[in-house]
């Protein structure tokens, strides 16, 4: 990771970008893992 | 439960209390040294550090696995899960002896204990974060304490001051997490001060954040942990209500913590990118922040939902026993090992035994009183006389013998 910045600008608009794209990802990896951890509960509920 | 036998002769030296009287003892002397000739004496602190495991394990540590209390009791009371009744007045126990233990190990750093009602009474510093943290376990151990007080009073026999006492349980319930929450996270605040002393890895301004989220999932982890140990040591003590809730109040909670360390591992990646400190995960610190964030959070996060999916029980106590360990160590690595980083190694503060020893003395003693109170209070048992709850009625796979044990 060797990124330059000159500015504040450039640091904020490349930490705040990464950090933009990771919380779509946590978004999506919460809501797996949500569905990874409740996957059986129905299967439970039916027995 | 089971009735002693009274022909069977008690004695006093059992292996227990062999090892706890030692204790005991050595923690006597090492104290006397403490108050009569100065920190200095005992313990290896200097002006480059001047916290040490006191703050590290017996604060910072004591204070994030007593949140067992506030967890439990909003889980019950605001949440309404009341399958989880249960488990609210052990988590209470413990939680009130982690925080008075805490009250009580500050007095070894802080010295002169008569001046502890100083910082509140007679010269309070509202604008620091200490003064906040302070002024919240104040007031967090008194709604402890309250919410403790009706076992006590059950086994008094004082049932008018009891019965008052119970009807304020929602409102104790509402302040404890309000005040769990400002001071769990302060303490988190109170290392944004030293933003050039603290590993980059480690340092982040939402350092609030990551504190309190992650003392849910030690709360949580504790109660399992904590049952576990008293399933083995207490089982005596258990009445029906207890043992058929068990299990549900296990897996339930290892479901909690899963998520919550779940979210935890996320916000602590998104907290790596918003500094942009990804170059120092392949510095030796960098390798540690890994095994800290791979092996002590997304490895309890994944065992704690591999063993909801497969009912296993065992496995949820391997996961509690990771999470409370990995507590632990992040306490220790924001406040021991990645702080003073910049400092050459012989400057580096490593505990003396003393300072060791006191540590230990102090669990031994919130074990002594845990054991003598669960031996003698109504906490894994609902008085006779003072019967409200009823079993939540389990579902048949919550009632299913799980062949797995600890």
């Amino acid at each position: 990771m060797e990124n330059t910045f000159h500015v504040l600008h450039d640091f904020m608009l490349f930490t705040k970008g990464a950090a933009y794209y990771l919380m779509g990802a946590t978004v999506l990896g919460l809501l797996g893992f949500w569905l990874y951890l409740t996957g059986r509960d129905e299967e439970k509920m039916i027995k | 439960m089971s009735h002693e036998n009274p022909a069977v002769k008690k004695t006093w030296f059992t292996p227990f209390n062999m090892v706890v009287g030692f204790i005991l003892l050595v923690g006597a002397v090492i104290t006397i040294l403490r108050f009569t000739k100065g920190l200095g004496a005992v313990t290896n602190l200097d002006d480059n550090n001047p916290w040490g495991i006191w703050i590290s394990f017996d604060l910072l540590c004591g204070v994030a696995l007593a949140a067992g209390g506030y967890t439990t009791s909003a889980a019950c009371y605001v949440f309404g899960l009341k399958r989880y009744h249960s488990a609210v007045r052990p988590a209470i126990l413990t939680a009130f002896l982690g925080y008075a233990l805490v009250v009580f190990a500050l007095h070894y750093d802080v010295g002169r204990p008569w001046r502890l009602p100083y910082p509140f009474f007679v010269q309070s510093g509202p604008t620091s974060v200490l003064f906040e943290v302070g002024l919240c376990v104040f007031l967090y151990l008194n709604v402890l304490f309250l919410e403790w007080s009706p076992s006590a009073l059950e086994w008094l026999g004082y049932k008018k001051l009891r019965n008052v006492i119970v009807k304020l349980t929602l409102g104790l319930t509402i302040f404890g997490v309000i005040l769990s929450t400002m001071h769990q996270s302060s303490l988190g605040a109170l290392y944004l001060i030293a933003p050039s002393k603290l590993h980059p890895l480690w340092y982040s301004s939402y350092l609030p954040v990551f504190f309190f989220v992650s003392s849910i999932a030690a709360g949580l982890s504790m109660v399992i942990f904590e049952g576990t140990l008293s399933h083995r040591y207490m089982h005596h003590k258990m009445d029906e209500t207890y043992l058929s809730e068990h299990d549900g109040v296990t897996l339930g909670f290892a479901k909690a913590a899963s998520l919550v360390l779940a979210g935890y591992f996320f916000i602590k990646v998104v907290g790596l990118a918003l500094d942009n400190n990804w170059h120092y995960l392949l510095t030796g610190y960098g390798l540690w922040y890994l095994v800290e964030l791979l092996g002590f959070v997304a490895l309890p996060a994944f065992l704690y939902a591999m063993s909801v999916r497969e009912q296993n029980l065992k496995l949820v106590r391997w996961g509690a026993v990771l999470t409370v360990l990995g507590i632990v160590l992040n306490r220790f690595n924001v406040s021991q090992v990645a702080f003073n980083w910049h400092l050459p190694s012989a400057a580096r503060y490593f505990p003396s035994w003393m300072e060791v020893a006191i540590s230990i003395f102090v669990v031994t003693v919130g074990l002594v009183i845990f054991r003598f109170i669960t031996t003698n209070m109504p906490i894994f048992y609902e008085h006779p006389e003072f019967k409200e709850h009823e079993p939540v009625e389990l579902t048949e796979h919550e009632l299913k013998p799980h062949p797995q044990s600890f």
